[in-house]
């Protein structure tokens, strides 16, 4: 059953007295214990999708309109303080920069256990003997330590294993966890999101993750939603994306992406241009000026979706190079 | 730890040094003579003389210096050359606990006004409360303390009659009777205290609270209380403390002025006294008590940042 399904949400910024969209349409749904990949770079929307999801948009931006369905409950009609009961208990959140989003002068167990306290009403010795649990369960060796320890005493791989055991704390239905390999060393990228993707398994919590990185993707996720200039552009299994991408965008986005199963001297193919300033009106489909399939109607209309066997694209010309594209990228 | 609280206790006690005996030459280098200020003109020349002897100051500075110090590390500051000739230390013991109380108390006073105001102030940020605490911040910095001084006494002592104008009682008479004395000129000294530990504490927690973990602490669906008081605050106190350390000078010298204000004989009125009178002893003595005060009231606000931060504490 549906865990999450976000319909249309549009995210807006207040700016010099207006309002400027950032998101325009963003939607997508998480079962229980599946996991799904929302894709974009910089500034698609990604991240500000998950923080609306969270209710912890920042100072001067509001959801203006779409729904966040969280358990057939409409969350935008929540009141501020039930969204917060929320937070923590039912849906959790990893975040990018494990070295700074741990704070500084607490300590481990207080950080990792005042969760557990007030939402799951553990008493100090409770919540202490599940904390160690926890941090068994991500792989900290010599927990008993490493609760008494402060952040500053732990690697950055260890810092993120340590927002891992308090997102589970609480026992989420649902993780977001916004590029939690970003800031992290090569080699323990694929371990935290391989412990990631398991425990959310295991657990059986619907993992919602934000990455500009498609190779994680085909990897831990499911289904994907590629988002860009605030809009999710296609919608699709990660095997149907990676087999036969539709939009011209995901298809720039595979070949930017240097595979194992090439010649080693092929080169890269960059999307030409930069993501579109959210401050410039810009009608049509947002991504018209870098496309190289684009033609008249693209600059005019925001295209529409089409679906085939449940893959959604919104591409004016997605159906006629359909053929073209698969060779494009094969 | 160990090792840095000793250096810090070495260089503490280097400090009082220095300040003793700067205050010791610099008070032979200023123009007027005790024995001028205490015989007037009433003494001819063997009068000035023959007290001069009595008093020691017949000899150089330099030796004047050596026996000072001696003195002083035994624990004796000598005595009061002007009027009755006490004991420096027995005038310093009456006044030290009256200065002390009325700075501690304008200390609890000015925290217990700042850091509310400062947290109102930096959680609704641009709102009215941020306008009026910013206001009164700026008021309460603007006036000087001996007017606000007088002001309260107009009103609430003269006026109101609710609190006594003048004087002090020791803590041994009673907890009121002794509050009740303390209250204005605390309340005086500790008005452009607070307001500067107010802005502080706004500046920094509006720093903290943009902080990837405050988003952190948000996200696990904390009470807005335990994200400010278990997260927000002890971050943003850090900065605060150093202010708050170096501010405490402020509160000494305003306690030396409003002491007078207020008729309390601390440690203000004994220098300020001493130093009309050309009473060497007893200025050098009051200096080193006050410098000792300021010094360590410093050396706590860093064993603090060991309590607060535990990059400090376990490095």
């Amino acid at each position: 059953m549906t865990l999450l399904r976000v319909e249309n949400l549009a995210i807006d910024v207040a700016r010099d007295g207006g309002t400027c969209r950032l998101v325009h349409d963003a939607h997508f749904s998480v079962d229980r214990g599946e996991t799904i990949a929302i894709v974009g770079e910089s500034g698609s929307g990604k991240s500000l999708t998950a923080l609306a999801v969270m209710d912890l948009l920042g100072e001067g931006l509001s959801v203006s309109g779409g729904r966040i369905l969280f358990d057939d409950q409409d969350l935008t009609a929540l009141s501020p303080r039930e969204r917060n009961a929320l937070r923590g208990s039912k849906v959790a959140m990893i975040f990018q920069e494990p070295m700074t989003s741990l704070n500084p002068v607490r300590s481990i167990e207080h950080q990792l256990t005042e969760g557990m306290r007030l939402k799951m009403k553990l008493s100090r010795k409770a919540a202490r003997a599940r904390a160690l649990e926890l941090l068994n369960e991500v792989g900290i060796s010599d927990p008993v330590r490493r609760l008494k320890q402060y952040p500053h005493q732990l690697s950055g791989g260890m810092r993120q294993r340590v927002m891992i055991a308090i997102a589970l704390s609480c026992e989420p239905d649902l993780i977001l966890a916004d590029e939690p390999t970003t800031a992290l060393d090569v080699t323990i990228q694929a371990q935290i999101l391989a412990l990631t993707s398991r425990l959310c398994r295991d657990h059986g919590v619907g993992l919602v993750l934000i990455t500009h990185n498609l190779g994680i993707v085909a990897r831990y996720a499911q289904n994907v939603a590629v988002m860009y200039g605030g809009r999710v552009v296609e919608r699709a299994t990660a095997r149907q994306l990676y087999r036969d991408p539709q939009h011209p965008y995901t298809r720039g986005l595979l070949a930017s992406v240097p595979r194992l199963d090439l010649p080693r001297d092929t080169p890269l193919r960059p999307i030409p241009g930069a993501p579109p300033d959210p401050t410039v009106e810009l009608p049509g489909c947002r991504f018209h000026p870098r496309c190289p399939k684009a033609t008249d109607i693209c600059a005019r209309q925001v295209p529409e979706f089409s679906v085939t066997d449940g893959h959604e694209v919104a591409c004016w010309n997605a159906a006629v190079d359909h053929t073209e594209g698969k060779g494009a990228v094969a | 730890m160990a090792s840095y609280m000793l250096r810090r206790l070495i260089g503490s006690v280097i400090v009082m040094w220095a300040v003793a005996t700067l205050v010791f030459f610099m008070l032979r280098l200023v123009p007027g003579d005790p024995i001028a200020a205490m015989l007037a003109d009433a003494g001819g020349p063997d009068e000035i003389e023959a007290m001069k002897r009595s008093l020691g100051l017949d000899r150089s500075v330099f030796v004047q210096y050596v026996i000072w110090f001696q003195n002083m590390l035994q624990g004796d500051l000598g005595n009061s050359i002007y009027g009755s000739r006490v004991a420096v230390t027995s005038v310093l013991s009456e006044a030290i606990p009256r200065t002390l109380s009325l700075s501690l108390l304008a200390f609890v006073i000015a925290l217990a006004i700042a850091v509310p105001a400062g947290i109102l102030s930096a959680t609704r940020r641009n709102s009215a409360t941020d306008t009026t605490v910013s206001l009164f911040a700026f008021l309460g910095l603007s006036m000087p303390d001996f007017w606000l001084a007088i002001l309260l006494i107009i009103v609430f002592a003269a006026n109101l009659q609710w609190l006594p104008a003048i004087g002090y009682v020791p803590l041994a008479e009673g907890f009121w009777p002794w509050l009740r004395h303390l209250i204005l000129p605390a309340i005086a000294i500790g008005t452009a205290f607070s307001a500067i530990i107010a802005r502080m504490i706004r500046s920094s927690l509006l720093e903290v609270l943009k902080a990837d973990y405050m988003r952190t602490a948000r996200a696990k669906g904390l009470t807005p209380w335990m994200v400010m008081f278990g997260h927000a605050l002890p971050n943003a106190m850090i900065p605060v403390i150093t202010v708050i350390g170096i501010a405490f000078a402020l509160l000494i010298s305003g306690a030396v002025v409003v002491e007078n204000v207020f008729a309390i004989k601390g440690l203000g009125r004994v220098l300020i006294e001493g130093i009309l009178n050309r009473d060497y002893p007893v200025v050098q003595g009051a200096v080193l008590v006050v410098s000792a005060i300021f010094v360590f009231s410093n050396l706590i606000v860093d064993l603090l940042y060991g309590v607060i931060d535990p990059r400090i504490r376990l490095n």
